[in-house]
């Protein structure tokens, strides 16, 4: 399914905000993160319709009101396991071969 | 000052007050000077007795976990070790419980205080089993939860691991709030506790480590049973420092004195941990030396007046392992004895096949606890990411790693050498940040050197000779 890129009032969406320009951030920061605004998601159900980019209020699971703009509608997740590590794959053969040889031996 | 920083300023400034009514507890009566408190005062004084606590987990679902023998590791350890040597391995099952690991012990006594005194939600701020725990005891006990976590880099990129924690979460009905790298964090979640009126289920507080006692408990009683005996060494992977503390006092409490308590943390020496560019160069979330080594030193860092969690006063050792020796254990696991679990979990195991490999047969060790994976915290999902991220993933000697740049994994089970990290250099390095949280010119009493020596699981002649060292310094 593409990525939705409107939503109405009460549909399940994401929204973005600044919580601190790089200047309003704590002092005693590395200077990588210091150089970054400190930036929060949270998801919710819209207030009103809207599209990705706009301001947009939602109510969020715990009844809170926060604005915020537009960032995902229906957001989901698509984290994965991914392929096999090949310094990996190996190693339940190997072990078990092992285990296999050791106790052949004690059993001698 | 612009009108963000002066409200960031407001909000921290009634920090003392906004904690007061989000701890339900007031942490000024066990005050006893600039450096001493009284902690076992704090660890009681929610009145709740060790069978209280097994009684309120029971009820919510947690605890009385598996204790396996893992005989099929235990035989391979022994296949390499020294004639004689090899200690039996064990592991408590923890991912066992309702939320997939040792965390629901810790959420389950805050969310039943939060019920009783009539809270309406609670609020935590981690990025990692913990909040899949207060999440799903919170539903359990129709109160509202909001998670506060760190998640993402400046990019918007999150370690797959705390991403699978976002939806776990929000699978549990939690309100995630996701926030860049940043100890910015705490003045948020202080505008939440503001806003909402939640009880603060801190990782720190007594409520959550004596929640973790009875995993302590459990397992000398079960390893009685099964062995004869407490066993000789329990492995704890040690972050903040909870784990180590409830886990020995649990220990102790069942009249496993002669266990020696043994923390491990993956080694993540080098990386800093409020910096937006390595943020995504480690693979562990937590269970590292980047929260273990300065929790142990300074455990008040915490997000609480004091922290419950006090891992010095516990540890007889600390060791460390590399990244790739954890994800090497974590097939190894799955492989031999049918346990796929998450990585973070088994950094304490890596320590333990190093540790027993050097213990008679006849000493037993005792992993406490396991983790869930899945999608995302698997270690294939871990390894991908790092390579993504430009860390090189190789075969070879997990001794030449270099934390933030490479994951070695072994090649074979014998280069699994977990490090003692100096606890000598460790207890120094306590003492000092004692005597400077208590401020210039504070002369330490008597009776501060008695709390700094049980701190520290040392003596008050050790510590006098630290302090002296110091002056001198």
């Amino acid at each position: 399914m593409a990525d939705l890129v409107s939503c109405d009032a009460g549909d399940w969406v994401e929204i973005e905000r600044v919580l601190l320009e790089p200047a309003d951030r704590s002092t005693n920061l590395p200077e990588d993160t210091a150089a970054q605004p400190l930036r929060m998601w949270v998801k919710g159900f819209a207030c009103s319709a809207g599209a990705v980019g706009d301001q947009l209020t939602v109510e969020t699971m715990t009844g809170r009101v926060v604005t915020g703009r537009l960032a995902e509608v229906n957001p989901g997740y698509t984290h994965t396991f991914g392929r096999p590590a090949p310094e990996l794959t190996h190693v339940g053969r190997d072990l078990r071969e092992r285990v296999a040889v050791y106790r052949a031996k004690a059993g001698e | 000052m612009s009108e963000v920083a002066g409200k960031t300023e407001a909000i921290l400034a009634r920090k003392g007050e906004i904690m007061k009514r989000a701890l339900g507890m007031d942490y000024s009566q066990f005050e006893r000077s600039p450096i001493a408190f009284d902690y076992e005062g704090l660890m009681g004084a929610h009145g709740y007795s060790i069978d209280d606590i097994i009684g309120i987990q029971l009820a919510g679902g947690v605890g009385k976990t598996p204790l396996l023998e893992l005989r099929n590791l235990t035989d391979l350890v022994r296949s390499y070790a020294e004639s004689g040597h090899g200690a039996r391995i064990f592991v408590k099952d923890e991912a066992a419980n309702m939320a997939g690991s040792f965390k629901d012990r810790r959420a389950s006594v805050s969310i039943h205080v939060a019920r009783e005194k009539g809270y309406a939600g609670v609020i935590a701020a981690t990025s990692g089993n913990y909040g899949a725990a207060v999440s799903s005891q919170a539903a359990r006990a129709s109160l509202k939860c909001i998670i506060v976590q760190e998640a993402f880099d400046s990019r918007h990129i999150g370690q797959p691991e705390i991403i699978e924690k976002s939806r776990i979460c929000e699978a549990f009905g939690a309100e995630v709030v996701q926030l860049t790298v940043g100890p910015e964090l705490f003045s948020h979640m202080l505008e939440l506790l503001d806003e909402t009126g939640y009880l603060a289920a801190s990782l720190y507080s007594a409520f959550g480590v004596s929640g973790i006692e009875t995993l302590g408990y459990e397992l000398a009683e079960e390893m009685t049973t099964v062995t004869g005996a407490p066993p000789t060494h329990v492995v704890i992977t040690h972050a903040g420092g909870g784990n180590t503390t409830g886990t020995a006092r649990g220990l102790k409490r069942a009249g496993a004195t002669g266990t020696q308590i043994v923390s491990a943390s993956v080694d993540l020496s080098g990386l800093h941990m409020a910096s937006d560019a390595d943020f995504n160069r480690k693979s562990f979330t937590t269970g590292h030396t980047g929260f273990g080594v300065p929790f142990a030193t300074w455990p008040d860092r915490a997000d609480v007046p004091r922290n419950a969690a006090r891992a010095l006063r516990y540890m007889d050792r600390y060791l460390t392992v590399s990244q790739g020796e954890v994800f090497y254990v974590t097939e190894a696991m799955a492989k031999l004895e049918g346990l796929e679990r998450g990585p973070s979990g088994n950094t304490a195991m890596a320590a333990a096949m190093s540790l027993a490999r050097d213990l008679p047969t006849d000493a037993t060790v005792v992993v406490q606890e396991t983790e869930y994976t899945g999608a995302g915290k698997h270690h294939w999902a871990q390894l991908n990411f790092a390579r993504e991220n430009g860390v090189e993933v190789r075969a070879g000697d997990p001794a030449e790693q270099v934390p933030g740049k490479s994951i070695i994994i072994p090649e074979r089970p014998e280069q699994i050498r977990a490090k003692d990290f100096d606890l000598a250099k460790m207890r120094r390095s306590y003492v000092r940040n004692a005597l400077a949280h208590a401020g210039e010119g504070y002369v330490p009493t008597a009776a501060d050197i008695e709390f700094l020596a049980a701190d520290t699981n040392s003596t008050p002649a050790a510590v006098e000779e630290i302090v002296a060292a110091l002056k001198e310094a």
